[in-house]
């Protein structure tokens, strides 16, 4: 893994997705250096979500372009498959492929695509979940697992394809509050590990312990960028401020 | 479990206490329930019947698979390929339109006029069942599709998150699934098939309906065509009754809990 200088991991430049007549993210510049943790705060409907599966290609941008490591992934006809191999993406609702057990879920993906033999991957799905504290659960199903250890074998099946890069897109909203703690144990333990994470979210205060940066998103542009303390704690733009006063209302923060 | 069985028998009772009691329950035992028919019969009909199954053997596989096919073809997303998916609609919309027995007499006496040959391709047996094949496959293909469709976007999308193909994601994660969830209808598609197969004694060879028809002729008694009928039975109710099984277990094996 390579740290110290600012290494630019992922870069977002003037980028606009429009569903029909609703310009959803509206010019959106953004920059992840490697090894960094960058969070994305904001209301529902600001563009989170948008953004990060714009990112894995899962929605086609409609103007501005995206790189990874310097290259335009963003080119329309470019393969996307090999580029989604070296993004991750952890969504809300886990998403799990329900008829698979769980070291299923998690080797799906590697047996397809990765030039390795069946045991050696099964071996590497088998330590991943020894990780994060999953080992007896290899021969269970998805339905037979709580909130939180669906979310944690969803994280495992994404960190089996060995990203570069992982998008979690709100991983805890869906969870009961006692499960989110083993959750963002697990997040992080991958920000120790040095992952380059960006991380939509709207738990405050983790974000506040783990972000490098913090971006807040209103109406598909990003309103206010800057150190967690600073945008969290001395929010410059009132929109910002705003925000944080309904968020600590709901008693989020 | 136990009032389950109570209401059973009692309903049962019932029926067999209270049916040989109408008035014309002797007639009608003498034309369709005479034992002494029944036994002389059943045997030539079940040799016939034996015709009906290999019919079924055959053509179902090829329904299912043309039925997955077309069902696909109908999902296609990819533009350049819209053709394709044009030809499948029109397919399905096609030939589900027309009754089967329509397609089983202009295929299964047409396309042996046509060919003119004396070879396997010629006979009217072989174009009867790929009438078969072509009607039910369009109605299959709509179930399928309706299985397809009833899978969420969202595992689409954490299957290409992942990095795998279009082709990837409908073989592993698409297709497992909606298979699962299509497999009540798609029996009910099996049954019918295993019935309408009689329709192909119209094209002439003796299966177990025209046997029955013959006996019927001969012994003046409808017998033969309960006898007929049983054996259809005796094969259409125990594999519903072991899909359902094999399901149901499946399902357990998976969620842990049941909802009475």
């Amino acid at each position: 893994m390579i740290t110290g200088t600012a290494r630019l991991k992922l870069s977002l430049r003037g980028v606009v997705k429009e569903f029909g007549p609703n310009r959803v993210l509206d010019g959106i510049d953004l920059d992840v250096s490697a090894g960094s943790a960058v969070a994305l705060i904001g209301a529902s409907g600001s563009g989170k979500s948008t953004l990060l599966r714009c990112v894995n290609l899962l929605e086609q941008i409609d103007d501005g372009y995206i790189e990874l490591d310097g290259v335009d992934i963003s080119e329309p006809g470019r393969d996307p498959n090999p580029i989604r191999q070296r993004i991750g993406m952890v969504f809300q609702s886990f998403n799990l492929f329900p008829h698979m057990r769980v070291i299923d879920n998690i080797t799906l993906a590697p047996r397809k695509l990765k030039p390795l033999a069946r045991d050696v991957i099964v071996a590497r799905a088998m330590e991943l979940l020894d990780r994060l504290g999953l080992a007896d659960k290899s021969g269970a199903y998805p339905d037979q697992l709580s909130g939180g250890q669906q979310q944690r074998v969803a994280i495992a099946r994404s960190l089996a394809m060995d990203p570069q890069v992982m998008l979690l897109d709100e991983i805890t909203s869906a969870l009961d509050p006692e499960l989110v703690g083993e959750v963002l144990d697990v997040v992080r333990d991958l920000r120790e590990s040095g992952m380059t994470m960006v991380i939509a979210t709207h738990e405050m205060a983790f974000a506040r312990e783990i972000a490098d940066a913090v971006h807040f998103l209103d109406a598909g542009r990003i309103v206010e960028s800057g150190p967690p303390a600073q945008v969290l704690g001395e929010p410059r733009e009132a929109r910002t401020r705003e925000f944080l006063a309904r968020v600590v209302k709901a008693g989020r923060l | 479990m136990a009032l389950a069985a109570t209401s059973t028998v009692v309903a049962v009772g019932l029926v067999v206490w209270l049916v040989p009691k109408t008035s014309g329950w002797q007639n009608v035992r003498q034309a369709f329930f005479n034992w002494a028919v029944f036994r002389r019969t059943f045997g030539s009909i079940a040799k016939a019947f034996w015709f009906d199954v290999q019919i079924f053997l055959w053509s179902a596989p090829c329904i299912i698979a043309v039925g997955l096919l077309v069902a696909m073809a109908r999902n296609i997303r990819n533009p350049a390929l819209f053709p394709l998916r044009l030809l499948a609609t029109l397919y399905t919309d096609i030939v589900r339109g027309v009754p089967v027995i329509l397609w089983i007499t202009m295929l299964g006496f047409g396309a042996p006029a046509l060919l003119q040959t004396r070879e396997w391709y010629g006979r009217f047996i072989i174009w009867g069942s790929v009438a078969l094949v072509m009607t039910y496959s369009a109605y299959v293909a709509e179930v399928f599709r309706a299985g397809i469709e009833s899978v969420h976007e969202s595992q689409r999308a954490a299957a290409r998150s992942l990095g795998l193909s279009a082709g990837q994601t409908m073989r592993s994660v698409v297709l497992p699934q909606a298979v699962r969830r299509v497999v009540p209808p798609l029996m009910n598609d099996l049954v019918s098939l295993q019935k309408d197969v009689a329709l192909i004694s119209i094209l002439g060879p003796i299966e177990a309906l025209r046997r029955a028809d013959i006996w019927q002729d001969r012994l003046f008694s409808f017998t033969p065509f309960v006898a007929a009928a049983v054996l259809f039975l005796a094969v259409s109710i125990p594999t519903t009754r072991l899909t359902d099984y094999l399901l149901s277990r499946e399902r357990r094996a998976m969620s842990g809990t049941v909802v009475r």
